[in-house]
């Protein structure tokens, strides 16, 4: 029964992994760009969410509402006016600006905030569970899973039913084209890293309300949602669902053999899927 | 089109400004080597500094560079090299000067599983999964209780006494132990670094570094042109992790004082290599040099400014990238048309110009 | 006045010039032919065209108005569609799909709509699910017609529509060239196939190296004029 437990955890923990993934999943799969500001981008959304909470006492609930389209504005215009500049067939310029942004982003934090951790006030939501015959399942969790599952059903109805999706799906085959249709690909690059942020703005919320968070933990939350996105397959929205569950089992399998594994069985089991399986579990057919 | 009259033409490699910047540099190397006996303890220690991040970001460009490599997970090389020198020193009782190869040693052999995995990931994607390797590896040190775990260890007094050559340095320049250690640390910085510098000069002046050109500017081309891309890439993440470890572990050697987060640090070891490398101008051995004495000035001006001198490194960067992608040294060169390190085969023609159009 | 006209229109592809002052003039309700061998400008005069290469802003005019310096999408968005060279249907997209994003940019009501591609294409209807580039070659060329039609075009290019496909498939698609014509769109077409061009087009031009070598209407056109347009004159080989 412990075991069922463990494993109970394990998937709701990948909920939040899938969270932190889905975002970067997004962007990738558009525009092929990786960028290793993510998770840092998170942290700073978990802050803003605090700054919001602190000065205007909104519940997170709330204040992510408000967030959300301040994050939406940030990553449009840093998609407009600073990646679109080195998307190209070069890899190495988005990596290192993203890489010099993430270093930005970390220590401007550490200065607007030092470096104590903090946590969202949950008014005793984070405490909260509810028992499913044997198991007692954290509201937190359970909501962060859920959460989880509806973000990457909306994001797959924007992508495959609406026309911004269509536009999404051609621009990412090929931009040229694209813009012989009346398609702005940097207009849709700027809006696709807007939406990332919404999701790295929901993402904040969990984070925040289920841990502490400090300025320095956001390489981490990218290097568990690259994990995912890999082992999902690139683009594919569910697998990285499933790539964030699978991360989030095994760190929960490994933790409760000892706890110092927590981490490291996360990564050898992503280490293990790209041994069987390069190109994740849900490689899209088209590349 | 007339053909080339082969007897007339000649290919060179070398320019003027190479050969004056040849006899510059032996005096330069000639200086730097007699430095000890001239400068103080204080200026050492900032030249050794400069010199194993300049072998860093040697490393680092050949990878990124030269090999179309992006890997941020280099700390997995500097910190398995300074953990293997601890390892032996403290364990088998290595005298740490011939550790430093083994660290080299260790790194390589820590590179090749590293890069049967990265190697399955494509672009972008190889960059993150350098990091993850890099993590993991710090992660099972960290486990590694008899060299401290999680806190690290120190190298014991008893061993710190017994470095190859500190007598002989105390008794030539007349100094303490501490002193004789730093001496021999720069030196042995010296020499790490022009042997890294020299070895990539020579690699890509063969016929190998024609081949790693092709193979970092289109893979596809390349294989099409018979060059073994893959096995390239192998040679050359293996020979960075190498000069990377050995160097990782003269560090530790010298702070004689070693902890995973330290050792395995992303931001000391990849992060300010990497800014060193881009300012300066990446795919250059220029650029690498121009690019630490940068990163040298601006640490010693904010330093004291903590994550602002950070953001200000990450803000430059970031300009660098957007601006002038090929750096400090590319802006140069684009405008002087100066080369010190020439790779590049030039058909030099000693006559007039003669290959007037027809047709 | 003419509905587009190029005046010296030069263009580069790096230290490479491609195309050497090219006039050319395009009528309200004119199709024209521009007809030529590989190399000689063809596809980059159609790319000029269509905003995918800059160029200053008065090589081209398009209804009185200076667009040589517009991007693409806002080429588009005034009124030129563009068949590209290969077809260049979306992977990701379905049939369907494909056609609807024709419209992107310019959603104007006027003779082309998703029925009326279907009417012109029938075979696409039954397939309008499958991925675009599931269909047979001539099947994508009719995907890549219906799909520029989608935004009612009042200029419509097509580079090479009949490259790479059977004589018996190039037949049902030049079939359809009379009905775009009678729907009042305007037309480019870019052709190797000579016997095709001069069958639909008004007017031809002719181009060689990168230049306008020969223009006229097909029947003022001798053989051996477009043959020494085509090829060069003999003499000078």
């Amino acid at each position: 029964m412990i075991w069922v437990n463990t494993i109970v955890q394990g998937i709701l923990l990948g909920g939040l992994y899938a969270l932190f993934a889905a975002g970067l999943s997004l962007v990738f799969g558009i525009m092929r760009l990786v960028n290793l500001a993510h998770g840092d981008l998170i942290v700073l959304g978990a802050y803003l969410i605090l700054l919001l909470v602190t000065l205007l006492g909104l519940s997170p609930f709330v204040a992510v509402l408000v967030a959300a389209p301040a994050m939406f504005a940030l990553g449009w215009a840093l998609q407009r006016y600073m990646l679109n500049r080195v998307l190209g067939d070069d890899i190495l310029p988005p990596l290192l600006v993203t890489f010099g942004l993430s270093i930005v982003l970390q220590n401007a934090l550490l200065e607007g905030f030092s470096a104590d951790s903090q946590r969202l006030p949950t008014a005793g939501l984070a405490s909260a569970s509810i028992e499913l015959g044997a198991i007692n399942v954290g509201v937190l969790p359970l909501m962060t899973l859920v959460t989880a599952v509806l973000v990457i059903v909306v994001l797959n109805q924007i992508f495959y039913r609406t026309r911004l999706g269509r536009a999404f799906r051609a621009t990412s085959d090929d931009a040229v084209t694209a813009s012989l249709m009346g398609i702005k690909p940097a207009n849709i690059f700027a809006v696709a890293t807007g939406i990332a942020m919404i999701i790295v703005t929901i993402a904040a919320l969990y984070l925040g309300t289920r841990a502490n968070f400090d300025p320095s933990v956001g390489p981490a939350r990218l290097i568990y949602a690259f994990e995912a996105v890999i082992i999902g397959g690139l683009g594919s929205l569910w697998g990285t669902l499933l790539g964030g569950i699978i991360i989030g089992l095994a760190q929960t399998l490994g933790a409760a053999i000892n706890p110092e594994w927590q981490i490291l069985s996360g990564h050898i089991a992503f280490l293990l899927v790209l041994l069987v399986r390069p190109r994740g579990l849900f490689p899209r057919a088209v590349d | 089109m007339t053909l080339i009259n082969a007897s007339s033409h000649r290919v060179e490699i070398a320019t003027s400004a190479s050969r004056l910047a040849a006899i510059a540099g032996f005096v330069i190397v000639v200086l730097l080597f007699a430095a000890p006996a001239f400068v103080s303890r204080r200026l050492l220690q900032d030249l050794f500094f400069i010199l194993t991040m300049l072998g860093l970001a040697q490393c680092w460009n050949l990878l990124a560079g030269y090999g179309g490599l992006v890997s941020i997970g280099q700390q997995a090389f500097v910190g398995i090299g300074a953990y293997a020198l601890f390892g032996t020193s403290i364990l088998l009782g290595v005298n740490p000067v011939p550790a430093i190869l083994i660290g080299g040693v260790v790194a390589a052999l820590l590179a090749i599983p590293t890069a049967f995995f990265a190697f399955r990931l494509a672009g972008a994607y190889f960059a993150i999964g350098t990091w993850v390797i890099a993590e993991i590896v710090r992660l099972l040190v960290a486990q590694w209780k008899m060299l401290g775990g999680g806190t690290g260890t120190s190298l014991p007094n008893s061993i710190r006494r017994e470095f190859w050559f500190t007598e002989t340095i105390q008794d030539l320049f007349g100094v303490r132990a501490a002193a004789s250690r730093d001496i021999l640390a720069y030196w042995l910085a010296l020499i790490l670094v022009l042997s890294v510098i020299g070895g990539i000069y020579w690699l890509l002046r063969s016929r190998r570094g024609l081949a790693l050109s092709a193979v970092r500017d289109n893979l596809q081309a390349a294989r099409s042109v018979g060059v073994d891309a893959l096995r390239m890439r192998w040679f050359v993440f293996i020979s960075a992790a190498f000069g990377t470890g050995m160097i990782g572990a003269l560090i530790y050697m010298q702070k004689a004082r070693i902890s995973p987060d330290a050792a395995f640090s992303v931001q000391d070891w990849t992060a300010y290599v990497i800014f060193i490398v881009v300012i300066g101008g990446i795919g250059t051995i220029e650029g690498p040099i121009i690019g630490v004495l940068v990163f040298f000035i601006l640490q010693a001006l904010l330093a004291d400014f903590g994550s602002w001198y950070l953001m200000i490194l990450g803000v430059i960067g970031i300009a660098v990238m957007l601006f002038a992608p090929r750096g400090l040294w590319g802006l140069f060169s684009d405008r002087t048309g100066i080369q010190l390190f020439p790779i590049r085969r030039r058909l030099v023609r000693p006559m007039i110009s003669n290959d007037k159009r027809e047709g | 006045m003419a509905l587009l006209e190029t005046r010296n229109l030069t263009a580069f592809y790096g230290d490479f010039q491609a195309l050497f002052g090219v006039d050319i003039r395009v009528e309200e309700g004119e199709t024209i032919a521009i007809i030529g061998a590989n190399g000689a400008g063809k596809t980059t005069l159609m790319r000029s065209l269509s905003g995918v290469l800059k160029n200053v802003p008065d090589a081209i005019t398009f209804e009185g108005q200076a667009i040589g310096d517009l991007p693409a999408d806002a080429v588009m968005t005034r009124g030129i569609a563009m068949v590209p060279e290969g077809r260049k249907l979306f992977p990701s997209l379905s049939v369907e799909e494909n056609l609807m994003i024709g419209s992107y940019g310019r959603q104007i009501k006027g003779a082309w709509s998703l029925d009326a591609v279907y009417k012109l294409f029938p075979v696409l209807q039954e397939r309008r699910n499958n991925p675009g580039t599931a269909l047979s070659g001539g099947q994508q060329q009719m995907v890549a017609i219906g799909r520029a039609l989608m935004s009612n075009p009042r200029l419509l290019l097509c580079d090479e529509i009949s490259l790479g496909l059977a004589p018996v498939v190039i037949k049902d698609i030049y079939a359809a060239i009379p009905r775009i014509k009678a729907s009042g769109a305007s037309m480019v077409i870019v052709e190797q196939d000579i016997g095709q061009a001069l069958k639909v087009a008004d007017r031809v031009y002719c181009m060689m190296e990168g230049r306008i070598t020969l223009s006229g209407t097909p029947e003022a056109l001798s053989r051996e004029a477009i043959h020494d347009a085509y090829f060069g004159k003999v003499e000078a080989a």
